[in-house]
């Protein structure tokens, strides 16, 4: 005998199960590099093995999203839009979604970088996984959004993280420009498929640096409210 | 009267297993909320609960017991007849407890206030007659059931707004908490001395002015801010628990304050909900006392006990474990809202108390919390519950109704020698 229905007008909140799911990404991301360490060190054995390892945690991720989608009934009245939560989920999970392709598409193929674009390669997937890093400080804050009851001064706080994020991701549209260049003037010597899938593979590495600012640009519609 | 003795002794022992049942099951709604946001520990929480739901229900509950004594039955029309109110109470008594039993085993959301004033009119409308009920009075308090919440709300709302514009959203909010926190305790203190002396301490002994009540609240409210201030004094505050989530400290001192309308909400609770038991007794006592049904008799001081004792044991036998179960499932609620919401409701329930209007306070405390929603301060609310308490209306009011009707011509049937009616 509970005798109470009081309990029952607090809902499960989203922002803790959509945070879990920010951080699972974001460790799914970071792989991406001993991943490339492996790659342009042309061991393979380490290369499968981190492969592996963004696999699983893809997969783990989009476990995270699944539950959390069941369990935003339409009767919870909350301080964030059900449908931006739904849609920072959606892109929190194609972050994770880009990392998965990008490692798919190099051991796939068995894929080398020319010597000359390594370290340029490396920069960028590093600032990629700053990008989703710095996302993911961004969900961090919904805590203290609601907290305040999104206060002035903690919407402005949030906004500066974000104005980082976008900061961050034009490095890596910069990054990327380079890359091409490099590759473009390797072009004669290179067998022409391989340079069909390293402008592939360039692409969908800046992709997910675009996706973790569009988690951003979410959340900030979310503030906007 | 023949059977004097057996309705004073029936009147007590219902009205105290009714009191039971309201500490047993009621207070665990207006506790949980500061257990739940562990401003409190379960073992504080009832302590607080003990003293604040004795001391609202013995200070403060005379006005609605009055309402439910003699407001709502026009008695002029049993002047021949007072038995008839007997039986009446004593069945609305019965059938209420019962009523409240049933659903509270289920877990149906149910208000002890409802099934009280279903189970009178119910009775006066079959067992006496329908220009009995001084309908005016009946539709003032289905109005309060719909402001009260609505009020308290609102209150909440702008609670919690002054609060995040004076602390949350601030540049420095431990700095803001630790200056601003104390006004609201002195709020506190001040709301509900003053609504409690303005209407009238007579019962023990205590009479005194408008002004004088006044100064009595404000010394009051300073005392309660000088004990606050001590106790926020005492937080140890350290910054590394600020790292994962930055209002960590600034909480501590919410923590503080909510042990306060903690008090406030048991107070309140008790004030308005004794009521429910013992309005009914007071009838009893003073028909079978005079042998009419008197209108003007005052409430003794006894009966007011009797209540009070009543919910007190409720607490200690059987409400400490729904208080502990009711404050686990609430895990979303921060000190800083849960005193929002508590200060909100204690001030609605205790103006309604003062004003002699039975309100549940269940519901006043729903309505605040949605109140502090609305300001964008909870993580999530479900609203099926705010359906689920359109239905305990729906369900409530008919079914004390008729179990009322039902013991009452149970009674009628093993009590009754007057004439035939």
């Amino acid at each position: 005998m509970t005798g109470s229905y009081l309990s029952g007008i607090f809902g499960s909140s989203p922002v803790r199960p959509l945070q879990e799911h920010m951080e699972k990404v974001v460790s799914c991301v970071s792989e991406l590099i001993p991943f490339t360490d492996a790659v342009l060190a042309g061991d393979e054995q380490s290369r499968s093995r981190h492969h592996q390892n963004i696999i699983a945690m893809e997969k783990e991720a989009d476990t995270l999203k699944k539950e959390l989608r069941l369990q935003l009934p339409s009767s919870l009245f909350m301080p964030i839009d059900r449908r931006d939560v739904l849609e920072v989920l959606t892109m929190q999970d194609l972050v994770a979604g880009g990392a998965r392709d990008v490692a798919g598409l190099i051991s796939g193929r068995n894929m080398r970088f020319p010597e000359s674009m390594s370290s340029n390669y490396m920069a960028l997937v590093q600032r990629c996984n700053d990008a989703c890093a710095q996302a993911y400080i961004a969900i961090k804050e919904l805590d203290e959004l609601i907290e305040t009851g999104f206060g002035k001064t903690e919407r402005e706080r949030v906004g500066g993280l974000l104005h980082e994020l976008d900061e961050i991701e034009q490095d890596t549209d910069e990054q990327q420009v380079v890359l091409r260049h490099e590759l473009f003037k390797l072009e004669d010597e290179l067998h022409p498929v391989n340079v069909m899938f390293l402008y592939k593979i360039i692409d969908n590495t800046g992709g997910i640096a675009d996706r973790a600012q569009r988690v951003g640009s979410r959340l900030q519609l979310m503030l906007a409210r | 009267m023949e059977f004097a003795l057996w309705y004073l002794g029936l009147a007590a022992a219902f009205g105290l297993f009714m009191a039971w049942g309201i500490g047993a099951n009621d207070v665990a709604n207006a506790m949980a909320t500061s257990v739940g946001s562990k401003a409190l520990t379960i073992k504080q929480a009832i302590l607080v609960a003990a003293v604040f739901e004795f001391a609202g229900a013995f200070l403060a509950g005379g006005q609605v017991t009055s309402t439910i004594r003699k407001g709502i039955i026009d008695a002029s029309q049993v002047e021949n007849n007072p038995e008839l109110l007997i039986f009446g109470m004593l069945a609305a008594l019965l059938a209420a407890a019962v009523w409240l039993l049933i659903a509270s085993s289920r877990g149906w959301p149910v208000s002890t206030t409802h099934s009280i004033i279903g189970a009178i009119v119910g009775f006066a409308v079959v067992g006496i007659g329908v220009e009995s009920v001084h309908w005016a009075k009946i539709a003032t308090i289905a109005a309060s059931w719909v402001v009260s919440p609505i009020l308290s709300g609102f209150l909440a709302f702008f609670i919690f707004m002054s609060v995040q514009k004076l602390i949350l959203s601030t540049d420095d909010p431990l700095k803001n908490a630790r200056k601003y926190i104390p006004f609201y305790i002195f709020a506190v203190g001040f709301i509900l001395s003053l609504v409690t002396l303005l209407k009238g301490l007579k019962h023990i002994g205590l009479d005194l002015t408008t002004g004088q009540s006044l100064m009595v609240a404000v010394g009051s409210g300073i005392i309660t801010m000088a004990i606050g201030i001590a106790a926020i004094k005492r937080i140890k505050f350290t910054p590394d628990e600020d790292v994962d989530f930055r209002f960590t400290n600034v909480e501590k001192i919410f923590g503080i304050l909510m042990v306060f309308t903690a008090c406030g909400m048991a107070f309140a609770h008790g004030s308005n909900d004794v009521a429910n038991a013992i309005g009914p007794v007071a009838a009893i006592v003073s028909i079978v006392k005079t042998g009419v049904v008197a209108q003007k008799s005052e409430l003794a001081t006894w009966i007011l006990l009797l209540g009070a004792v009543g919910i007190v044991l409720g607490l200690a036998t059987y409400g400490w474990r729904v208080i502990r179960t009711v404050g686990r499932n609430i895990t979303e609620l921060t000190p800083s809202r849960g005193f929002a919401a508590e200060l909100a409701a204690a001030s609605t329930v205790v103006i309604a108390s003062g004003t002699g209007i039975p309100i549940s306070t269940t519901h006043t405390l729903v309505g605040a919390v949605l109140g502090v929603g609305i300001a964008r301060g909870i993580g999530a609310i479900n609203l099926r519950v705010v359906r689920n308490i359109m239905l305990s209306w729906v369900v409530t009011l008919p079914a004390g109704a008729i179990l009322s009707i039902l013991f009452f011509f149970l009674l009628k049937g093993i009590f009754y020698t007057g004439p035939e009616i």
